[in-house]
């Protein structure tokens, strides 16, 4: 759906370069939630602005569904943004117009639609945000969480295949988040519909996306699907944004505890499994067939996206030969695992 | 009684000469006001455009429109009515009588409003322009659709400054042969000492003053939702 290739963006001032996005190259399928993780500064907002030309890239090509937007002209370029739909952080609505009117805007803008068409497609689009009633009121009355549903209609009235986001969810509760993110994921599924989006909310990826791309200095530093990028990012600066404080902190001190403990015997392992293995009794098949003893130190069990997983750290009580056999259980189960120490 | 003591007070009122006067008033008003929107709202749009950062940002264009304006702001208003004369007579045939002051009027008050409708413009949030982009709104589009009614209700306020700033000009602009109430108040009040129709004057203004804002607050509040 989205292709960049070697996209690079600066804002040159007379003493620096001031490069932006340094090389960026992604590929976005059709029908994927594709999350840009990335602290503020890291080039988020600038790479969204260059999806859609809003800021011309100096280098590189972006192919939009087979377009590339770099070669158009101005007006060929406001055809195909009629085609991408973009909600915002604080959703952009028009005071002055109504509900009705605010989701009716694009279709106005494109001009060739009576008025029961555009009637037509506001009604439906307010109904599945679950706003029907709110037609005629104005964007001051409404909530955050509100506010964005009627920015997703006004993204979704031209029926776009792309919706653009720009960090949709950063000025709303974690409460309304939950709820904007599940309308998200219900838009992209029913509707095929393939999402960009940018956020530095590792809630976001988690609960939507498919696939996702790191961006630190301007440059994609680890990309990959969801659960692979979330359980065991490579990179330091993905592992330090995504592992939280509190469990890095306690990694250390296990670290530390054990750098004094003689017994060499005691093995640290952070196990993680995602899909059916989940369910699997997995700690005691290895205990039992590998005759190890084991205490949990630490553990989560949760979902990526629609898929559960579970993230332990295990203290292994065993000799080398033992941790082998368990470490080979382990793989053929499809459990992923990492010794600690 | 007291009906006598009232005309007793005001003894020198020729009521159907402020009617009159009223009338040359509300005419000057009127149609200065409707001219100094008609060409401030353009100017104010494109000052706005052309400036930094701005769609159709243009270095040239919005020093020369900028510095034309400052220029207009800064002459008294009393000197424009007199330097305007001959421009006055060529555009209304004449640079006396109510008619007469429309022209300074309005070339006197539209720079204060292209200005004011130039900030209104500023304070629309970046996001906005962000999103009508990405929507593949063109630029008129995006002041037809998008900037003009973003900035109503701040234009109707900026009509109404303007319009009371109109009130006064045109009391100025009687004293040069335009008529009106501040004719009046000069010549009966000022030069034949007859305080009465200069309060009586003074009075009117003062309600014709009230009565703008009073309409402009409500039409805000009407159109702030």
């Amino acid at each position: 759906m989205i292709k960049i290739n070697g996209l690079s963006k600066s804002y040159p001032t007379k003493k620096n370069k001031n490069l932006i996005l340094d090389n960026i190259s992604l590929d976005v399928p059709v029908g994927q939630v594709f999350g840009i993780i990335g602290k503020s500064g890291a080039g988020k907002s600038t790479l969204l602005k260059c999806l859609n030309l809003l800021e011309r890239p100096d280098s590189g090509n972006v192919i939009i569904d087979g377009v590339d937007l770099t070669t158009l002209s101005t007006s060929e370029l406001r055809k195909e943004r009629q085609q991408i739909g973009i909600i915002f952080q604080h959703f952009n609505l028009l005071s002055s117009k109504t509900i009705f009117d605010n989701v009716a805007l694009p279709l106005k803008l494109q001009g060739n639609h009576n008025k029961a068409e555009i009637k037509l497609a506001v009604d439906e689009m307010l109904a599945l945000v679950g706003l029907t009633d709110f037609a005629t009121k104005y964007p001051a009355s409404l909530s955050g969480g509100q506010k964005q549903r009627v920015g997703i209609a006004r993204a979704l009235i031209t029926k776009p295949k792309l919706l653009l986001s720009d960090e949709a969810t950063s000025a709303l509760d974690p409460q309304t988040t939950s709820s904007i993110l599940e309308l998200l994921l219900e838009i992209n599924q029913k509707m095929g519909i393939t999402i960009f989006l940018i956020t530095h909310e590792l809630e976001v990826v988690r609960k939507i996306c498919d696939k996702v791309a790191v961006i630190d200095g301007g440059k994609i530093i680890e990309q990959g699907n969801a659960f692979d990028i979330l359980l065991h990012p490579q990179q330091p600066l993905t592992r330090k944004l995504i592992i939280e404080e509190e469990s890095e902190k306690y990694l250390e001190q296990v670290n530390h505890y054990y750098q004094f403990e003689k017994s060499s015997n005691k093995h640290i392992l952070l196990l993680s499994f995602v899909g059916d293995a989940t369910y699997q009794p997995i700690l005691n098949i290895i205990s039992k067939s590998a005759g190890v003893e084991f205490s949990i130190l630490r553990g989560e069990l949760g979902r990526i996206k629609n898929m559960p997983f579970g993230q332990l750290l295990i203290e292994f009580e065993c000799d080398e030969k033992n941790l082998a056999t368990a470490c080979k259980i382990m793989k053929e189960m499809g459990v992923h695992y990492e010794i600690v120490h | 009684m007291s009906l006598a003591i009232i005309n007793d007070l005001v003894s020198n009122v020729d009521w159907s000469e402020i009617n009159d006067a009223t009338l040359d008033t509300l005419f000057m008003l009127g149609f200065s006001v409707l001219f100094s929107t008609i060409i401030g709202i353009p100017v104010g749009l494109i000052l706005f455009l052309t400036s930094k950062g701005r769609l159709l940002q243009n270095r040239f264009v919005y020093m020369i429109l900028s510095f034309v304006v400052n220029v207009l702001r800064s002459v008294p208003f009393i000197i424009l009515l007199i330097v305007m004369i001959p421009a006055t007579t060529m555009l209304v045939g004449t640079s006396l009588g109510a008619k007469g002051t429309i022209p300074p009027l309005v070339i006197g008050a539209f720079p204060f409003f292209a200005r004011l409708v130039e900030n209104s413009l500023k304070e629309i949030d970046d996001g906005i322009f962000h999103m009508a982009e990405s929507c593949g709104a063109s630029t008129r589009q995006i002041i037809w659709h998008i900037l003009l009614p973003e900035i109503m209700p701040s234009l109707i306020a900026s009509i109404t400054v303007t319009a009371i700033a109109l009130v006064s000009y045109t009391a100025m602009a009687g004293t040069v042969g335009g008529g009106g109430l501040g004719d009046l108040a000069i010549r009966y009040g000022y030069q034949r000492f007859q305080t009465d129709v200069m309060l009586i004057t003074v009075v009117l203004m003062v309600v014709m003053v009230q009565l703008i804002q009073i309409c402009g607050d409500f039409l805000v509040k009407i159109m702030r939702k």
